[in-house]
């Protein structure tokens, strides 16, 4: 028991977090503290949390497309239309719930569509997501018929700036998601599927799963996740902007996936680690606007992420080591 | 007519169609003064769109291309403006730093075996990042050497005229045809497309092929951000944001295969010309919002990834797996 803890404490996605952090607060030693005021936390450190959190709210959702060696380049879209979807329903008056829910309703359909896509006719999924990725933008633009849609429901705006027991809403509901997905996956056996899936698909099929509905859930999922933040991100500006709302932020899912270690060739994954990956980058980028970079460093900082983490996962890195990854024994034997 | 012939034929039967009721409905339409406007806009995109479909004939993406694109404009208006080169040498400069670019990601996807998604990703964080830290505002690019290109042009009865963007895209369209119907590269590049493994049992230089398609890629870009500078006459670090999917749907919408190993160069010059028809009907329209646009390209894009599939599908049962990343 206490290797294994040893073990998840010696975590690498953990290990860059708290260095990222850490290397924030030499940078800027007010870093951590945090001060008390009107019923919630304030500090840089909260807003990390804050501001990470539509990223890894997609995140969950993206994970589960990635393990099943799929992925999901409409996320930013679909955000985009489901924060239109609320913000129009609410300044047209209807109710808040019925507005989120609705929006939350149109982003599962744009899951089911991908997933149809997907599963059904059986296209690319980077093919399949793309043609919502380009028509999803226009259709947000559509529905809010080119504006900027501003509201003051403050049952709306609860969910985008609000805070619960002190903790900025946005975090809480990501917390509260990627626990109740971990669970879905980790304590049922859907989360073993969909690595069979991702590992080899037509063998999963052989054997009995039945890979088509499990991924149209999947990107179900994914579509609903990226509901969930399209809401949180129009809540917080008081609006739903069709233009920027969630741009490239498809892209910064996919990083903070394959920083949590959950490879693009399917079959691992991990959904906690994913959030831990979106933390790290939004860690950085906070960090690098603390410490008084110019914010075109972000771009550059994350590129060189990336290539650090392939020269990590590659196969020759992974040579000298015992225990190898699944990605590296699979790309060696490709 | 030949099987694989047919998303081709199709792609050329919908543009044709689509502009003859363009046509029916605004006259002008059909004029010269369009018709060159067209290739002119749309040279950037098309020149772009030939080095990713070859890119995509290999069965990989490249995502940098628009940051590629924004990253040259942005070092030929520095170079040009700032430290008085001549244009002809900051072109040079341009394609080199472009080509030793691409030769990077090549090598990366082949030597470390990673899905080129994920490197011409990092790709693109990169150009776009490196444009931005150069500098962040708009460079106007003042040289006679430009104003002698722009008044460079064919003009045509009507007023209508053939800039030399246009007539440089239209030959690099035919240039990409030959390199990928006539040339042993191009039958490599097929190859690999087809099946990597087969490919490079067969003695194909997978590595060398790979290394030259990302090269050729991004040496197009930077052509496209050559392009770009000359129709903007300024270098800007945001230019060209989501060109990449602009051409990724022209190359899709023009017959090409994107799991690889099977596609045309010039159905790629009918995919670029028919989201430029979409555009300028648009236009023409005035009524209708430029979102439209938007929607109509993921409508078109649809239509050709489930007409693709269904002839798939029907001539070759279980060639090409889905699950192919």
């Amino acid at each position: 028991m206490k290797r294994l803890r040893l073990e998840r404490l010696a975590n690498p996605q953990l290990i860059a977090l708290v260095s990222v952090l850490l290397l924030n607060w030499l940078l800027f030693p007010n870093f951590f503290n945090v001060t008390w005021q009107d019923g919630r936390f304030f500090g840089s450190f909260i807003d990390v949390l804050n501001r990470g959190a539509p990223v890894a709210i997609l995140a969950v959702g993206m994970t589960g497309v990635i393990a099943t060696k799929g992925v999901d380049l409409s996320v930013g879209a679909i955000m985009a239309v489901c924060g239109a979807v609320a913000a129009t329903m609410v300044v047209s008056g209807y109710p808040a719930p019925l507005a989120v829910a609705a929006a939350l309703s149109v982003g599962l359909a744009c899951g089911l569509w991908n997933g149809f896509l997907v599963a059904i006719l059986d296209i690319q999924p980077i093919v399949a997501t793309l043609v919502l990725m380009v028509a999803g933008r226009g259709i947000a633009q559509l529905i809010t018929e080119g504006s900027i849609v501003t509201f003051n429901d403050p049952t709306l705006i609860f969910i985008g700036t609000g805070s619960f027991l002190g903790f900025p809403m946005a975090a809480v509901i990501a917390v509260v998601l990627m626990v109740l997905v971990t669970l879905l996956v980790r304590r049922t056996a859907i989360g073993l599927f969909v690595q069979a899936i991702g590992v080899n698909r037509a063998a999963a099929s052989l054997a009995g799963i039945r890979s088509r509905m499990l991924l149209m859930l999947v990107y179900a999922l994914s579509g609903f996740c990226a509901a969930i933040a399209g809401v949180v991100v129009a809540a917080d500006i008081r609006g739903a902007d069709a233009n920027n709302s969630g741009l490239w932020l498809e892209l910064d899912a996919i990083l903070a996936v394959v920083i949590g270690g959950t490879s693009l060739l399917g079959g691992k994954f991990s959904i906690p680690m994913a959030v831990v990956g979106a933390l790290i980058i939004q860690a950085m980028n906070t960090g690098i606007l603390v410490s008084g970079f110019p914010p075109e460093f972000n771009l550059v900082v994350k590129a060189g992420m990336i290539i650090l983490i392939l020269l990590i996962q590659s196969p020759y890195a992974a040579l000298p080591f015992q225990r190898r990854s699944a990605l590296s024994s699979k790309a060696v034997s490709k | 007519m030949k099987r694989s012939l047919r998303p081709l034929a199709a792609t050329a039967v919908i543009f044709v169609i689509a502009y003859a009721l363009s046509v029916l409905q605004f006259p002008n339409m059909l004029s010269t003064r369009v018709l060159g406007n067209f290739l002119t806009d749309n040279a950037f995109l098309g020149i772009t769109a030939v080095g990713m479909t070859f890119v995509i004939i290999s069965g990989g993406i490249d995502l940098s291309v628009g940051a590629v694109i924004g990253f040259t404009g942005v070092l030929i208006a520095v170079l040009v403006s700032w430290l008085g080169f001549h244009p002809l040498v900051a072109f040079v400069i341009a394609l080199g730093v472009a080509g030793l670019f691409g030769a990077a990601m090549g090598f990366t996807i082949h030597y470390l075996q990673v899905p080129p998604f994920i490197v011409t990703l990092a790709g693109m964080f990169l150009a776009r990042g490196g444009a931005s830290i150069i500098t962040q505002d708009s460079v106007p690019i003042r040289h006679e050497f430009y104003d002698t290109l722009g008044d460079l042009m064919i003009r045509l009865p009507e007023g209508g005229r053939l800039s030399f963007i246009g007539l440089l895209m239209i030959a690099v369209f035919l240039g990409g045809a030959l390199l990928a119907h006539r040339t042993k590269f191009g039958s490599y590049v097929y190859a690999l497309g087809g099946n990597p493994v087969s490919a490079s049992l067969m003695g194909v230089p997978v590595a060398q092929t790979t290394v030259q398609i990302y090269m050729l890629s991004s040496m197009l870009a930077a052509l496209a951000g050559i392009v770009f500078s000359l129709y903007t006459s300024a270098g800007y670090p945001l230019a060209a944001v989501g060109v990449e999917l602009d051409a990724i749907s022209a190359v899709v919408i023009g017959g090409t295969l994107l799991t690889g190993g099977y596609g045309f160069v010039l159905g790629t010059f009918v995919g670029v010309m028919l989201l430029g028809l979409v555009q300028t009907y648009i236009i023409f329209d005035g009524t209708l919002s430029s979102w439209w646009t938007k929607i109509v390209i993921g409508v078109l894009l649809f239509l050709f990834i489930v007409l693709q599939r269904i002839i798939f599908a029907a001539s070759t049962p279980g060639e090409k797996s889905p699950e192919k990343a």
